[in-house]
């Protein structure tokens, strides 16, 4: 049974959150709701994963993402998957930052589409990557005018961006009503025009590519 | 050397214009006072003041020593009142002639500027010749003489730079509120149209389910999921609205990385150069952010721009921005892009905008904010010269010793008949001469005390005048 804490300073929406992740198997070990409650918890519980609200008292800027990002520096790969009012692609970047993965970074409405939340939960809980289909839409339209992008068949677009979301072929065959070998061609297609050494291993892709689309 | 001779020359030359001026002013003035011919004084104002113009913008070319003009700003037209008539004082007129000749005369009488151009009118010839033996062995301290008697005369005071920065702060304020009441009707428009709509649409949605629920669970669950996407909806529409207020990036991170975040968006490749010690104040951070993702936009739309660069640099309490392209150019604020829009924006913090876009680029966007940041920001607070600063330590060390023993102390031996010298000097002195010199030391002690004071707070004159107040319009 997975560890989890919750860092959310809304009581409603941490008490759904709680309920949500105890019906689907997961042991809630903290719900806290402040900044300095949150890192020490991180450090302290080292929990499989954790919930994290970007803005959080005291200061209601970016407490969460700070101390999400200073318990990762002590303890690379700590699993966190951030939630926010918006998203940026500034948070996102300095979240990947550290290429060990473990990290997911979703909207806040995504929670009301248990599944898939759901689903996220355990892929970042995994050390898979999840990211918010907003944060990917944004990504590949500041990258629009990059010239291997531009070369994408549309299909390979949609493959690229369910990809950069972090899911595995499995997920990606199923979104898109694809055969599974269909789309591990589709991808090694996209990493020859990308220029990317191809790999096996789901996770190790997903970084290559948001890591790509970043390093503009 | 010779340049500064043929300034000189050309100062003395002035003469020659400036003695027929005082003749005809007076003349004028005579005429205007003395036989009531009013409609005389105002071109005679006017023609006084082009001649103190000529004079301040002589200097500012040959010296580099710029002389505010001092006038109070002129006033506005008349506006007629709802029957279309125009008032002045208790009476009305049909045409806007009367009244504003009144107005332009209370303007020109009122203003001390006035007078005092004409004492330096009267003056200026007698000062100029006074210093010609100057002018020809020295040039150059003679005109440094003789701009420091115009400064006298013909600069700023406190008192009209006040009246000015009010009629400036009045139009910028209402600059400000109009496009805040603009900002503030298309939010509610926003609200209203979009965000509003789409929570009734849901309640709607939901009451349906109520019905459904028990008889037809399956369309139930059907109207449930709608239900869940058009929360969505709301939700992302009114991230976008609230985008539009405040970014919550700029919120969060201040504007340094908010201009990032802004970079990362854009289409363009955008690089950032930021030197920013701390964060400014909310709304100054607020109109840059706007300013800068305005100007992006604008490069990715219309100038078809590859790359930018965004460099917010600081110098002392001024903000610097600077939005480089490399697009078409030909940018034009009167085609209605958004430059006028940032102006207006700017306008409330005194900010103005340079744009240097030639057709075929790279167009350039300086936008320049002065003393938007605290003073100690700067962190050169205005610093006496050694010598001042040594004056005044002489003055704290030595101002005691007039003030109380040599004139307090004494005074009271004198007053109670002690018959003890010790070293104050006016009781050593004949009895005549013993009260004059107590008052005299106590005068001397005070006004060192006086000037240890003043010194420091007066010595920069800049400083002096910007913290003038209606309550203390100190004149220089």
């Amino acid at each position: 049974m997975s560890r989890v804490l919750i860092a959310e300073d809304l009581y409603l929406l941490r008490d759904g959150l709680v309920h949500l992740l105890q019906a689907h198997g997961f042991s809630v070990v903290a719900a806290v709701e402040s900044g300095p409650e949150l890192l020490s918890g991180l450090l302290e519980l080292r929990p499989d994963v954790s919930i994290v609200d970007v803005r959080l008292p005291p200061t209601f800027t970016d407490e969460g993402l700070q101390a999400a990002l200073a318990a990762r520096k002590q303890v690379p790969g700590l699993p966190v998957l951030v939630l926010s009012q918006h998203v940026e692609q500034l948070y996102a970047r300095e979240l990947l930052a550290d290429g060990s993965g473990a990290i997911g970074y979703l909207l806040k409405d995504r929670v009301f589409n248990a599944e898939q939340f759901i689903d996220a939960v355990r892929r970042v809980a995994a050390g898979g990557t999840a990211m918010d289909p907003e944060v990917i839409a944004k990504l590949l339209a500041s990258n629009a005018r990059r010239e291997p992008l531009a070369e994408l068949t549309p299909r390979e677009r949609e493959v690229l961006e369910a990809m950069a979301e972090g899911r595995s072929n499995a997920a990606i065959s199923q979104r898109l009503y694809l055969s599974e070998s269909a789309v591990a061609k589709h991808t090694a297609s996209i990493f020859a025009k990308l220029g990317l050494a191809p790999s096996d291993d789901d996770n190790r892709r997903v970084l290559a590519v948001l890591a790509y689309l970043n390093s503009r | 050397m010779l340049r500064r001779y043929g300034q000189v020359l050309t100062l003395l030359a002035l003469i020659l214009v400036q003695v027929p001026a005082i003749v005809l002013t007076a003349v004028m003035l005579l005429l205007s006072f003395a036989l009531g011919m009013v409609f005389l004084f105002p071109s005679q104002a006017i023609m006084v003041r082009r001649l103190a113009q000529l004079h301040r913008r002589l200097i500012r070319q040959w010296t580099g020593i710029e002389i505010d003009r001092p006038y109070l700003p002129e006033p506005p037209p008349p506006i007629p009142q709802p029957d279309g008539m125009y008032r002045s004082e208790r009476t009305l007129y049909k045409t806007p002639r009367v009244p504003a000749w009144n107005n332009r005369w209370k303007w020109l009488v009122g203003d001390p500027a006035t007078w005092r151009d004409e004492v330096w009118l009267l003056l200026d010839p007698t000062v100029k010749a006074t210093l010609i033996p100057l002018f020809i062995v020295l040039p150059e301290r003679g005109l440094r003489v003789y701009v420091s008697w115009c400064e006298l005369l013909l600069a700023a005071t406190a008192a009209s730079r006040l009246a000015g920065q009010v009629s400036h702060l009045r139009r910028t304020r209402n600059l400000a509120a109009d496009s805040q009441a603009a900002e503030m009707r298309r939010i509610e428009r926003d609200l209203h149209d979009g965000t509003q709509a789409r929570l009734v649409a849901i309640g709607m949605t939901l009451g349906a389910v109520e019905q459904l629920v028990e008889d037809n669970p399956a369309a139930a669950k059907a109207l449930l999921a709608k239900a869940r996407d058009a929360s969505s909806e709301t939700l992302t529409e009114l991230r976008r609205v609230i985008r539009g207020i405040h970014p919550p990036v700029l919120a969060e991170r201040g504007l340094a990385d908010a201009v990032r975040a802004l970079a990362i968006d854009s289409p363009l490749e955008v690089s950032v150069d930021v030197e920013l010690p701390h964060r400014p104040e909310a709304p100054v951070e607020a109109a840059v952010y706007f300013a800068v993702s305005e100007l992006l936009s604008n490069a990715a739309r219309h100038g078809d721009a590859r790359t930018a660069n965004v460099d917010l640099s600081v110098k002392d309490a001024d903000l610097r921005v600077t939005v480089t392209d490399d697009g078409l150019g030909g940018a034009d604020p009167a085609k209605g892009s958004g430059l006028v829009g940032i102006e207006r924006r700017l306008a409330a913090f005194d900010g103005v905008l340079a744009l240097n876009s030639p057709v075929g680029g790279p167009t350039t966007v300086t936008m320049d904010l002065p003393r938007v940041l605290p003073d100690h920001w700067a962190g050169n607070l205005p610093r006496m010269p050694r010598w001042k600063a040594a004056t005044v330590v002489i003055l704290w060390a030595t101002a005691w010793c007039p003030t109380f023993p040599q004139g307090i102390v004494a005074a009271i031996f004198k007053i109670f008949g002690i018959d003890e010298k010790t070293w104050f000097l006016a009781l050593h002195l004949p009895e005549v001469w013993q009260w004059p010199v107590i008052a005299g030391m106590i005068t001397l002690g005070v006004l060192m005390h006086v000037m240890a004071i003043r010194i420091p707070a007066t010595h920069d004159r800049e400083r002096w005048m910007r913290e003038a107040t209606p309550t203390k319009p100190w004149c220089p």
